[in-house]
Formats: structure tokens, C-alpha cells, sequence
């Protein structure tokens, strides 16, 4: 243990510190009054943060005896957590305070969800791996059922609570077999032992049991029964949350352990990821049709890109990865934006989410109706828009795997799934006469919405470099 | 038979009497009493072992902390558990029924099973050598050195966890009388109690 150790976890030890200092300053203060605050600086926090990770951190540091890893991938994972969870906490400030949900422990939480995604994604050992995702975990157990008087929050919550229970006890259960079989819980000592054409029966068990607990928690089919109704009863900024943040960062923790940890015997999870990417695109496409609730289509959108974000990781290549990354970065921006859009959504102050609602919106606001049609074509995958860039990537990757089974699957299940993202442009533009949306609304929201729908078309050029950064990463992972 | 296996026989014997009982017996209160004799023939088993450290904590956290909390839980919760109980067995069939399954898919498995070649020797690297440090010093060397950083993590799970628990159940009531120590030091009888003089055969 040494200064280098900690100077590696100092960006979570900053961040855990101030999540304690704003929990005793808003104690002995004036309570819920300093809330709105401490959202703002906790959202400068990250922000901070996340600029201070992307541009001083370099080379690979294996800090506490490699159970803590700090390098390339980890650091672009972090910056995408920290800048989307930060652009989160800006989003939800005028809307709780609005709904009185707005607590000073709501930052908080979100501050520490961070820390435990950060670990996540740094983990290199079993136990490392399971504190972050517990810490993680149990924060937004917290945050989902905020509106403690509403019986749908409170479910929420529950239902994610006694799931996400069940998830960890399965990843346990295979972080257990693992230890046993392999004699370690670093990821290096099981690379070392899991090998191609040796690994024992009882490491395999281990690994499937990891993968089902891993995929529980990027709501990947068929573990993602939670996913509608906590999207769905969780206050919104909350959903804003689950859909971005926790996703990157089980996501990057998925490629962690299969790469890092199981990087010898890709055969052997590659069939399983492949599967459940399948799966996951497929139901999220078709399951998606027959709702009229704009954040369970939400739900189900996300579980579709999950699938897509999977079918890179099946790939199990570094170009895979690579994929998997720029996909998720592309896809943290497109949700922003698109809940900073659902967040607008108003009729006589109170908020709806109906997609009926959207009737002939294009009328009364034609410049928030043009940037969601960006977004929402961006979301559908269609050429030009970066979303669809995202798509050609991970396709692409299933390719060169060997995987146009894979890949065919994609597109055919991105087509069935444009079909209700362009309902929804198809209401706002041609719909029938109805009672409108409120116009004008927060300009945070607006300029949220704004600069991700902007983003989505000078996006093309060159991804703003987001790929390089992405392949330096994957790069460092697979090797 | 020696006295060491004679007395193994009978921790075990007794633990798996207490895990028993726990779950069949009516009376909660009762499936609590089994469970402290549980918790307390497990720690004989570890001393067997020779880790009395953690025979040690097992008597004074689960013992004396937490199976406290189950009896305080229990008596003071009015919770239906013969209702409970019939709910869990209208599913048990099932239950039983996926539990064998899932029993006999490992168990067909577990005959090929094997370790990995390195495995014990990977496993014994990570612990101080047992000849040279007694077991609670080697616990105390990996828990506060090596593994500090999950220590520490573990414990902003648990600031996590009583945060949330405030969080979701504190409610701040307006409409209560809440005990004023300095207003109550500061009463005197000169203000506190009004003098009449009462006219005989009147009344106030």
C-alpha cells in the first residue's frame, strides 16, 4: 500500500469526502433548504471531476495489489458516468423542487451511486467488483422510491430492491464458485488459470453465474422484467438516471470481467452474450409497440440498445469493445436529451406521460418537436444521425467475429423497432387534434435538449474523437 | 473416538437440530431460541477449527446483536406468520419442485468438477503464513492492509444504507409536543401556579 495506491482511487475519495461533508453541512443547516445547492454543486462536482480524470490520467495503474485498476478504459467509462450523471442532477434541480421531491439527500446519493459505478468499473477482483456494484446498487434503490406517497414509487423501489437482491445473490453465487474453482477473486490470478480448453466445469458455472447477475443489471432479456415498472414508477429525473448512468458502468463492468477475468475463454461466453444481445434487441423492439406510456417505451428502448451494446461485446475482440463504448457514449447522449425532453412535458404544470399527449406538438413548439425528431431518429439508428453510427459499429464488430447471424438479427430487430420511435414523430408532426403540452418550459431542459439534439447531427464529422479515445480503451482491455 | 471428535459430532449434531427447528417450529419466538443454539454450536464448531476469532464474533454479533434484533423484530411486529406460512406452502410444491431440479442439474455436473491446477496454491498466497501469525492478527493484517479499500467501501454501503433507511421513513411532524428541557428548567411556581383565595360556601 502506497501513496501511488491512493493517489489512483483519489477521484472517488474526493467525491465520497464531499457526499459526507454536504450530508453534515445540509444536517446542521437548514435541511431540504439547501438541497436545490447542493444539486448544483455536487453536478460541478462531477463535471470537475470528470474533466479532471479525462485530461490528467494516463498510463495503467493496478493500485491495492490489482484489485483496483485505473487505466484507459476505465477512465473514458468514468467520464461518461461522471458528465451524465452530472447533466442528471442539473435536469432534475427545477423539477423536484417543482414536485417538492427534492431532498438534500438526493444529491447525495447520486454522488455516491457515482463513487460505487467508479469502483465498478475500475474493479479487479470478485470482492472489488461487489462493493461498487452494492454501493451503486443500493443508492438507487433509495432515489427510486423518492416520492415516498405514491404507491407506484414506493413499488418501484421494492420491486428493484427485492430483483436487484436476487441479482447480487446470483452474481454471488458465481463470484463464490469461482473463488473456489480458480483459488483466487483477482481477475488476473483467473486469467491465469482459466485457459482455453482447460477451464474446469465448475469455473464455467462460475462465469454463467456472473454473466446472469451482470446481465440482471443492465436489464439485458430475460432478466429484464424489473425495467418497465421501475422506469415507469420511479420520479422521472430518477428514470433520466437509471437509463444512463448505471448502464455505462454495468456495461464496462460486463467487459471487465469477461475480458479481463475470462479473456482466455471467449468461446465460452461468447455464446451466451450473443444470446442474450439477441434476445434483449428483439423484445425490446416488439415489446415496445404496444405501449402508450412514454417512459415504459423509454424502458424498453433502453433494454433494445442494450442488446446492440451487447452485440459488441459478443464480438469479444478490442474493435468489439471499441464498439461497445462508442455505442454507449452515443447512446448516454441521445437519453439525455430525450429525458430532458420527457421532463418537459406539461400540461397545466403537471406532468404527463401519455404519448397521446404529443398530438400535433410540432404546431405550438416546432423547435423542441424538431430537436426530439433528431433524437428520435438518432435513437431508431437512421443514416445520417450519430445513432445510426453507433449501430453501423457494433454491427460491424459482429461482422469481423464471424457473427452475420448476429448482426443480421440487429438490423432486422432495429427496423421492427423504429416503428415506435417513428409513431412518436409521427404524432408530433401529423397527429390528430388534441389537448396540447404547455409550451415554453424550463430553459435548462430547452438547452439540454438543444445541445444533445446538435449533437446528434455535428456528431457525424468525427464523433467529436469520442472513437480514438474508445479504441485507446479497448485497447488497453484486450490484449 | 477421540474428545475433539465426540465434540465435532456434537456441534454438528446440535447446529443442524437448531437449523431445523428454526425453520418447522410454530412459534417464532421459539424458531428464534433455536437459531441463537445454531449461531452458538456454529462458533464451537470454529474453535474446532482452531479460528477462535471468529468463533468469538459469531457469539457476539450474531448472538448478541443480531438475533436480539430478530427477537425484538418478532415480538414487537404483529406479523401473521401461520398466514405466512400457508402462503409459502401453496408454492412449496413448486418451489420444491424447481429446487430438485436445479439440485440434480449441478449434482450430474459436480462428478467432472475439478480445481484449477494452481488453485490452492493461489488460494494460500493470499494469507500470512499460518505457523507464524495466530489467526486474528492475520485477519486484522489482510481486513486493515490488503484489503482496506474494501473495507472502507463497505463502509460507505453502510452509510448508503442508513441514509436510505432516513430518508425513506423520517417524516418531520409539525403537529407534536416535543420536550422543551430550558422552558421546563425555567418554570417557577411564582408563574407556573396562580394563588386564589377561595371565599367559603362561593366557589370561583
Amino acid at each position: 500500500m502506497t501513496s501511488a495506491d491512493f493517489s489512483a482511487v483519489l477521484p472517488e475519495v474526493v467525491i465520497s469526502l464531499f457526499a459526507m461533508g454536504a450530508l453534515l453541512f445540509a444536517v446542521y443547516s437548514n435541511k431540504d433548504k439547501q438541497a436545490p445547492m447542493l444539486t448544483w454543486a455536487t453536478a460541478g462536482l462531477l463535471a470537475v471531476i470528470a474533466f479532471w480524470i479525462g485530461v490528467t490520467g494516463e498510463g495503467t495503474t493496478a493500485a491495492f495489489g490489482g484489485m483496483f485498476i485505473e487505466d484507459a478504459f476505465s477512465r473514458f467509462a468514468k467520464v461518461v458516468i461522471l458528465l451524465s450523471a452530472s447533466a442528471i442532477l442539473l435536469m432534475s434541480e427545477g423539477y423536484m423542487a417543482r414536485r417538492d421531491l427534492l431532498r438534500f439527500e438526493y444529491p447525495v446519493l447520486i454522488a455516491l451511486a457515482a463513487v460505487g459505478m467508479m469502483v465498478m468499473v475500475s474493479a479487479g477482483d470478485l470482492m472489488t467488483l461487489y462493493m461498487g456494484l452494492e454501493l451503486q446498487s443500493l443508492s438507487l434503490y433509495v432515489v427510486a422510491s423518492l416520492r415516498r406517497d405514491s404507491v407506484k414509487s414506493t413499488e418501484a423501489g421494492l420491486k428493484y430492491f427485492v430483483l436487484g437482491a436476487l441479482s447480487s445473490g446470483l452474481l454471488l453465487y458465481g463470484a463464490s464458485l469461482t473463488y473456489g474453482y480458480a483459488g483466487t477473486t483477482l481477475f488476473s490470478g483467473i486469467i491465469s488459470v482459466a485457459s482455453e480448453g482447460e477451464m474446469s466445469l465448475g469455473l464455467l458455472f462460475g462465469l454463467v453465474f456472473l454473466i446472469t447477475g451482470l446481465a440482471f443489471k443492465v436489464s439485458a432479456v430475460p432478466f429484464h422484467m424489473w425495467t418497465p415498472d421501475v422506469y415507469e414508477g420511479s420520479p422521472t429525473p430518477v428514470t433520466a438516471f437509471f437509463a444512463t448512468a448505471p448502464k455505462v458502468a454495468a456495461m464496462a463492468l460486463f467487459a471487465r470481467v469477461v475480458h479481463d477475468a475470462f479473456g482466455g475463454v471467449v468461446a465460452d461466453w461468447q455464446q451466451i452474450l450473443a444470446l442474450l444481445s439477441v434476445l434483449s434487441m428483439f423484445l425490446g423492439a416488439i415489446a415496445a409497440i404496444g405501449q402508450r406510456d412514454i417512459k415504459r417505451l423509454m424502458a424498453y428502448s433502453s433494454i433494445a440498445h442494450m442488446g446492440f451494446a451487447l452485440m459488441g461485446l459478443a464480438a469479444g475482440t478490442a474493435f468489439g469493445v471499441q464498439a461497445m463504448l462508442v455505442y454507449m457514449a452515443i447512446y448516454v447522449t441521445m437519453n439525455i436529451g430525450t429525458f430532458a425532453f420527457i421532463l418537459s412535458m406539461e400540461r397545466d404544470g403537471q406532468n404527463v406521460t401519455d404519448i397521446g399527449s404529443l398530438n400535433l406538438y410540432s404546431r405550438t413548439s416546432p423547435a423542441k418537436a424538431l430537436a426530439m425528431l433528431i433524437l428520435l431518429f438518432s435513437l431508431a439508428g437512421v443514416p445520417p444521425l450519430v445513432g445510426f453510427f453507433g449501430k453501423y459499429y457494433v454491427l460491424l464488430a459482429a461482422v469481423e467475429a464471424d457473427m452475420a447471424w448476429l448482426a443480421v438479427a440487429g438490423v432486422i430487430a432495429s427496423v421492427i423497432g423504429a416503428f415506435y420511435y417513428l409513431r412518436i414523430v409521427y404524432l408530433m408532426y401529423f397527429g390528430e387534434e388534441g389537448d396540447g403540452l404547455d409550451t415554453g418550459g424550463s430553459p435548462v431542459l430547452g438547452g439540454f435538449l438543444m445541445v444533445s439534439a446538435a449533437a446528434m447531427v455535428l456528431g457525424v464529422i468525427n464523433l467529436f474523437g469520442v472513437e480514438a479515445l474508445a479504441a485507446a480503451a479497448a485497447a488497453t482491455l484486450v490484449n | 473416538m477421540t474428545v475433539a471428535d465426540f465434540a465435532f459430532y456434537l456441534f454438528a449434531l446440535s447446529t443442524i437440530t437448531g437449523g431445523l427447528f428454526t425453520v418447522i417450529s410454530r412459534n417464532p419466538v421459539h424458531s428464534v431460541l433455536w437459531l441463537i443454539l445454531a449461531f452458538l454450536s456454529s462458533a464451537g464448531l470454529f474453535v474446532l477449527l482452531g479460528a477462535e476469532f471468529v468463533a468469538m464474533l459469531l457469539i457476539i454479533v450474531y448472538v448478541g446483536a443480531v438475533a436480539v434484533l430478530f427477537l425484538f423484530v418478532v415480538m414487537m411486529l404483529d406479523v401473521d406468520f401461520a398466514e405466512l406460512k400457508a402462503e409459502m406452502a401453496r408454492y412449496l410444491p413448486l418451489a420444491l419442485l424447481i429446487g430438485v431440479v436445479l439440485l440434480m442439474q449441478l449434482g450430474i455436473a459436480f462428478g467432472v468438477w475439478e480445481f484449477a491446477d494452481e488453485a490452492a496454491n493461489l488460494r494460500v498466497a493470499v494469507a500470512p503464513d499460518a505457523a507464524e501469525v495466530e489467526n486474528t492478527r492475520a485477519l486484522g493484517l489482510l481486513l486493515y492492509d490488503d484489503y482496506i479499500l474494501l473495507f472502507q467501501l463497505a463502509g460507505l454501503i453502510l452509510l448508503v444504507a442508513m441514509v436510505g433507511a432516513i430518508v425513506l421513513t423520517l417524516r418531520h411532524r409539525v403537529d407534536v409536543k416535543r420536550q422543551d428541557v430550558l422552558a421546563q428548567m425555567y418554570r417557577d411556581p411564582a408563574k407556573a401556579m396562580e394563588l386564589k383565595d377561595v371565599k367559603p360556601g362561593q366557589g370561583l
